[in-house]
């Protein structure tokens, strides 16, 4: 089947088996090898993508789900050479260690500070129980995204809608 | 050149590793794709014992893509045992150990057979067509069952389950007293069992491996802690040279000890790599890894304590049995012993006995997880520490204090001959007490006990000490183990300035990068940006014992400093000529040579560039300043904390709460403060996960029931608290950085910590022990006088709710 | 790990969805929001031969009023039923339950309708849809009808709709001002349910005019707590009587066993959470 997807501000089109999951096309046939897979039964959050604006486990969705949709990766966040807010507030706070749940957990961590731009530690917690680290004990996670939030208090929002901008829905 | 004035070791810095993770730039195996890449997908047993009589591959031969369909007759000539470095004591029974079985299964998820084609989906369709015919055996699963009298054997030739037994007795080695001696005069005698549930180590990147057989050197990449080992073995097991052979640990996600093995894949993508002359690769599934990748932990511990009345220790016997599941893996029978000299812990103990017989089952094997014995030991003791204290009615603290090395006491030869080189065990615990509170939530605990509140409760503790550091060869040597302890380096002085750093030891996780960058940078007097660290390829970095065991800085780092001595020795043989002046007159700071007494003096990097030149170096002398150093510890380090934990426990529901937790670890010199506290919370999480969440289940015919993330309970951001962690700081004497490692010290710390404190909530009811992990059912059970069984599989939620979909 | 093969079919209406599910007969699977059938496929438990995917079926999705009535469109994720204005106002229980389902990401894809068609006994919607009286709009080649809730859940993961209807809607009366509260005890936050209780109360001056109460996981399907709603109605609010109620909890219900419980502590979990989800919603 023929599908087209905005992945990251370019469009591909491409003929897909329907089985294809979403992260498998990102990664086999559009090379977003940023964005990983760390389970098979949608618990770690590791494969983490925007859809239109909004957090998904793409190893739960087809990539014919994701025809016509706006697709954001972690390779896809910085903007001119600058990291995203959420990317350098986990370099600067240690939110990482082998780093292989961190594009998932920087994807995630976006769209809670989109839902709420001012999250107590909890909130964070709550807004994070989709996404898996076995390094890091989640503490510098939690204060990454809590730092980030000081820093893109006004800009969370507007980044939603720009990525649900020709969205598919 | 610029100096660096302010030193780097100490410094927070932020982690060069980061740029590339954050961005999604990362070569993980799984990301390496070749022109003409196969991929293999492995059939499994669904039985954990059974001969196999039959396989039928013909029908899956002719399916769409398939290249290769080889089952275990197909490669027996060739595949050689996977291999066990460790035999523990000279009788060790080591069955053969197939990567993939030949005519007998002997745990569920072993391989049978495999499919190498075009695409992953494609070899996987095949695998659906193989058909397998299993004449079942009965299976052992249960420690204590497999040791019995006419217990169903797991390797019907060895005539036992029973691998090994292996003692140490602190009267025999002329370490300390007899300890039947002790027990029989004990005023107090404490006996004790505990379990150490079986764990996932659960690493969040699923092992992948790729072999590109087209080159001179077949190229093996590996999500794999021991690069360099692997190599070796590849050429041991099958017989291939190794200088035929290059092994890559490009970035690793995580390993927990998970990644420190020799794998059945490893040595199948590289046999059909071989054979069709492609490059194959194979990367398992999250399944898969829970299934097949090795467990951790699995021992029960018999404990007998004896004291005075007045709480002093005079004896400690241990008995173990540890299961090593159907095979012996690369470390498996030794991980138990590594926990033999931890017992004792932090305490003089004059009498000490340790005995652990190695327990075949039908279950996946173990081997090194995070603390890899040292946890085990550090619980019973830790444990037993706080039944000491309620048998005697005094504060758990003050048993401990009775008991432990006083820091005047240092240099101190343990029990079982260790000599531990420094520690400050009073100054950790008096600072752990003013951050938690300590006398504050007595009094809480006290008032909640009065009023018979539903929340109660309880507060643990946990004195733990560690050794860290594997290891001194000598000392692996006389527990015939079959390598050596040591670590490579080299510095490489490029000529514009800039340096590279070959470290053996093979970070996944760690931020050796950044923390090798800032020691080099203080040595060298280079800025940190302009190091560079090699690792994880045995082209580039040619000798190591790769990272495990804390061990990479204790060992690893010191090599890098040796080389880096050798390479400013050499540079000042040149300065002295460059400067004509004598080698003595020469001092070294901040990266460069001055002449004492004048303003005369040169740079290490201007030095690397007229060695580049070497237009002008003194007779004999090479034009490099490149060196390399092996360095071999002459002890391990021991680095201690105190750990305590506040839980709160619901007597309703039997649900536990960690309301605060705070430990003040001392690994010594700390070079990168961020990074440490990093390594303390992820521990931390580690071993709490093991009190609280995680455990691995079989049901009676060994079939993992615990095998996808829905039901092995790894916590997430939600159910952790957030730390109180801190730090004191004596440094190691027993090497030249003062540093001790901080890999295991969370994780082995925890577990008894808060295991101690949700016992220490419901003590006035009576219960003195609540088995691992204690879930709400297990706590609920213990508080109503009821035994619980946490099998069975009847109701919805977990790998069920998923299934369920089926309908 | 990749599905076994299967062929695809993406209707744009209810119509034809419901023709192309007749068409492709029993070995046909819908995917409404995937979040359960996905892990499923790629694990390869299940091999569908043809995939129905209701996800560009407009009609599906919303919530709108109907008198009073609120009716919830089958494909209306939890994300947006969780933050509807409509189900916070007139069936806070829905929102309440629907917050706690998975995870965010999952919340985003999974739907209403899917999660009671999967009709897992552990999951957090089929109760708390029970407790309030839903009713399931259900379409298939003969028609539309109605089934409901207590007619709905059969048994574990099967319910009364045919293999060839499908789910396009729940009516669930309006609850409007009543006070809700779903508890949910499970081991670990993305866990699924050991035990959880939704309760919803009409609280007038005082006094209980009307309580529903559900229960997740205590049978193998969702149950109705009718003895403790008749334990409440027309008493005073008071701690006492939402105490004395939450003692009848698990009077009807027959818990399964696992590896986190079994019937006697599932039966005592039910006893304190509905206390505690009384309390909360009273007090809250």
């Amino acid at each position: 089947m023929r599908v087209t997807m905005v992945v990251d501000g370019v469009s591909y089109t491409d003929e897909v088996e329907p089985r294809t999951l979403l992260v498998q096309h990102l990664r086999e046939t559009l090379g977003k090898v940023g964005t990983v897979v760390g389970c098979d039964t949608s618990n770690c959050g590791s494969c983490t993508v925007h859809v239109d604006g909004h957090s998904v486990k793409s190893c739960s969705m087809l990539a014919v789900q994701a025809d016509g949709c706006e697709i954001t990766t972690i390779e896809g966040l910085a903007r001119d050479g600058q990291l995203h807010p959420v990317q350098q507030a986990f370099h600067d706070n240690h939110a990482l260690q082998c780093g292989f749940c961190t594009p998932g957990m920087i994807m995630q961590a976006i769209d809670l500070l989109a839902d709420d731009p001012d999250p107590d530690e909890r909130t964070v917690r709550h807004g994070l129980e989709g996404n898996l680290c076995r390094c890091t004990g989640y503490q510098n996670i939690v204060r990454a995204v809590q730092d980030a939030a000081h820093r893109l208090k006004p800009a969370a929002q507007a980044d939603r809608e720009h990525e649900a901008v020709g969205g598919g829905e | 050149m610029t100096a660096t004035a302010e030193p780097e070791v100490g410094k927070s810095r932020r982690r060069k590793e980061d740029a590339r993770l954050i961005t999604g730039r990362t070569r993980w195996t799984d990301n390496i794709t070749l022109p003409g890449l196969l991929h293999m997908a492995i059939l499994r047993s669904p039985v954990a014992h059974a001969r196999i009589t039959s396989i039928d591959v013909e029908a899956a031969r002719s399916m769409p893509g398939v290249l290769a369909v080889v089952t275990g007759a197909d490669l027996a000539d060739e595949q050689g045992s996977l291999p066990c470095a460790w035999a523990i004591t000279p009788d060790m029974k080591n069955p053969p150990h197939p990567s993939i079985a030949v005519d007998t299964v002997n745990y569920a998820g072993e391989a049978v057979a495999i499919v190498v084609a075009r695409s992953s989906a494609e070899a996987h369709d095949a695998l659906e067509a193989i058909d397998v015919d299993y004449d079942e055996l009965p299976v052992v699963l249960d420690m204590e069952a497999a040791v019995a009298d006419g217990a169903v054997l797991v390797h019907e030739s060895l005539g036992t389950n029973k691998s090994a037994l292996w003692v140490f007795d602190s009267a025999e080695a002329g370490t300390g007293g007899n300890v039947d001696e002790a027990i029989a005069a004990g005023e107090i005698v404490l006996e004790r069992k505990f379990r150490q549930q079986r764990l996932i180590p659960a690493f969040m990147e699923p092992r992948s491996v790729l072999c590109d057989p087209t080159g001179e050197q077949v190229t093996l990449w590996s999500a794999t802690q021991v690069p360099h080992i692997l190599r070796l073995m590849l050429a041991l097991t099958l017989g291939v040279p190794e200088h035929k052979v290059r092994v890559i640990a490009p970035d690793v996600g995580g390993g927990f000890g998970g990644k420190l093995q020799v794998t059945p894949e490893e040595i199948l993508v590289f046999l059909l790599a071989r054979r069709l002359g492609k490059p194959v690769k194979y990367t398992e599934t999250r399944s898969e890894a829970m299934a097949t990748a090795h467990h951790g932990r699995d021992q029960i511990q018999r404990l007998t304590l004896s004291a005075t009345r007045d709480g002093t220790i005079t004896g400690l016997k241990v008995d173990l049995l540890a299961d090593m599941g159907a095979y012996l893996s690369l470390v498996t029978p030794g991980i138990p012993i590594l926990g033999a000299f931890m017992f004792n812990a932090i305490y003089k103990i004059p009498a000490y006995r340790f005995s652990c017989t190695n327990v075949f089952t039908n279950k996946v094997m173990t081997d090194a997880y995070r603390g890899a014995g040292r946890p085990e030991a550090t619980f019973a003791i830790e444990r037993m520490m706080d039944e000491l204290a309620a048998e005697l009615g005094v504060d758990p603290l003050a048993i401990r204090e009775k008991n432990w090395i006083t820091h005047e006491e240092f240099p101190f030869t343990t029990v079982c001959g260790l000599t531990y080189d420094s520690g400050n065990y009073e100054a950790a615990t008096e600072k752990a007490k003013q951050l938690f509170d300590y006398d504050g939530l007595r009094r809480e605990q006290a008032e909640r006990r009065e009023r018979g509140d539903v929340v109660q409760l309880g507060i643990g503790i946990s004195t733990f000490t560690e050794m860290c550091g594997l290891a001194p060869s000598r000392v692996l040597g006389s527990l015939s183990y079959g390598a050596g302890g040591w670590e490579h380096a080299a510095i490489r002085m490029l000529p514009s300035g800039k340096v590279e750093v070959v470290t053996g030891s093979s970070p996944h996780g760690q931020g050796h990068e950044t923390a090798w960058s800032q020691i080099v940078a203080d040595q060298l007097g280079v800025p940190f940006e302009d190091v560079e660290v090699l690792h994880g390829d045995t082209q580039s970095s040619h000798k190591g014992m790769d990272t495990y065991g804390s061990r990479s800085l204790t060992v690893g780092a010191i090599a890098v400093v040796k080389a880096g001595d050798k390479v400013i020795a050499k540079a000042r043989k040149i300065a002295a000529h460059m400067l004509e002046c004598s080698e003595d007159d020469l001092d070294f700071a901040q990266g460069r040579f001055s002449v004492r007494g004048t303003d005369k003096g040169t740079g290490i990097t201007d030095i690397a560039l007229a060695v580049f030149a070497a237009h002008d170096l003194p007779d004999g002398v090479e034009p490099s300043l490149d060196s390399e150093a092996t360095f071999d510890p002459e002890n391990f380090s021991f680095p201690h904390g105190t750990h305590l934990c506040a839980a709160e426990v619901d007597t309703e529901t039997g649900r536990v709460t960690i309301r605060k937790y705070v430990c003040v670890d001392d690994v010594g010199k700390v070079v990168n403060p961020l990074i440490v506290e990093g390594q303390v919370h992820g521990g931390l999480a580690q071993g709490i996960a093991q009190a609280l969440f995680e455990e691995a289940v079989h049901d009676e015919n060994g079939t993992l029931t615990t095998g996808t993330f829905a039901d092995y309970l790894l916590p997430s951001a939600a159910d952790l608290p957030s730390f109180v962690t801190d730090r004191t700081e004596t440094p190691s004497t027993t090497n030249p950085l003062g540093v001790k490692g901080v890999g295991e010290a969370g994780t082995i710390a925890s577990t008894p910590a808060v295991v101690n404190a949700v016992v220490d909530s419901v003590r006035h009811m009576g219960i003195d022990d609540i088995e691992m992990p204690c879930t709400p059912f297990r706590v609920w059970g213990a508080i109503h006088g009821r035994d619980v069984d946490t099998g069975g599989s009847q109701a919805g939620g977990g790998l069920g709710s998923i299934e369920g979909g089926l309908q | 790990m990749i599905p076994s093969a299967f062929d695809y079919a993406r209707p744009s209406t209810v119509e034809e969805a419901v023709r192309t599910l007749a068409e492709a007969g029993e070995d046909a699977k819908v995917l409404a929001g995937g979040q359960s059938l996905l892990p499923v496929l790629r694990m390869r438990l299940a091999a569908p031969t043809m995939i129905v995917d209701l996800g560009r079926v407009p009609e599906l999705r919303g919530v709108r009023e109907d008198g009073d009535n609120l009716v919830i469109g089958a494909m209306t994720t939890h994300y947006d039923v969780a933050r509807d204005h409509l189900v916070q106002d007139h069936a806070s229980l829905i929102a309440r339950a629907t917050e706690t389902v998975a995870d965010p990401q999952v919340r985003h894809r999974g739907t209403f309708g899917g999660s009671l068609a999967h009709a897992d006994p552990a999951g957090d919607l089929p109760a708390v849809a029970l407790a309030l009286g839903a009713v399931m709009v259900v379409e298939g080649p003969s028609g539309r009808r109605e089934i409901p809730a207590a007619d709905f859940f059969v048994d574990y993961f099967t319910t009364s709709l045919a293999p060839d209807e499908l789910l396009v809607a729940v009516v669930i009366p309006k609850h409007t001002g009543w006070l809700s509260h779903y508890e949910k005890f499970n081991r670990v936050a993305q866990a699924w349910s050991i035990v959880a209780v939704g309760v919803s109360l009409q609280v007038s001056g005082g006094t209980i005019a009307g309580a529903r109460v559900g229960l997740t996981n205590m049978a193998s399907v969702p149950v109705r707590a009718v003895a403790v709603e008749q334990a409440l109605i027309g008493q005073s609010a008071g701690a006492d009587v939402l105490r004395a109620a939450a003692e009848h909890a698990a009077e009807g219900t027959s818990p399964g066993t696992d590896g986190n419980g079994d019937a006697e502590y599932r039966s005592q979990l039910a006893r304190v959470l509905t206390g505690r989800a009384l309390a909360i919603a009273v007090g809250g």
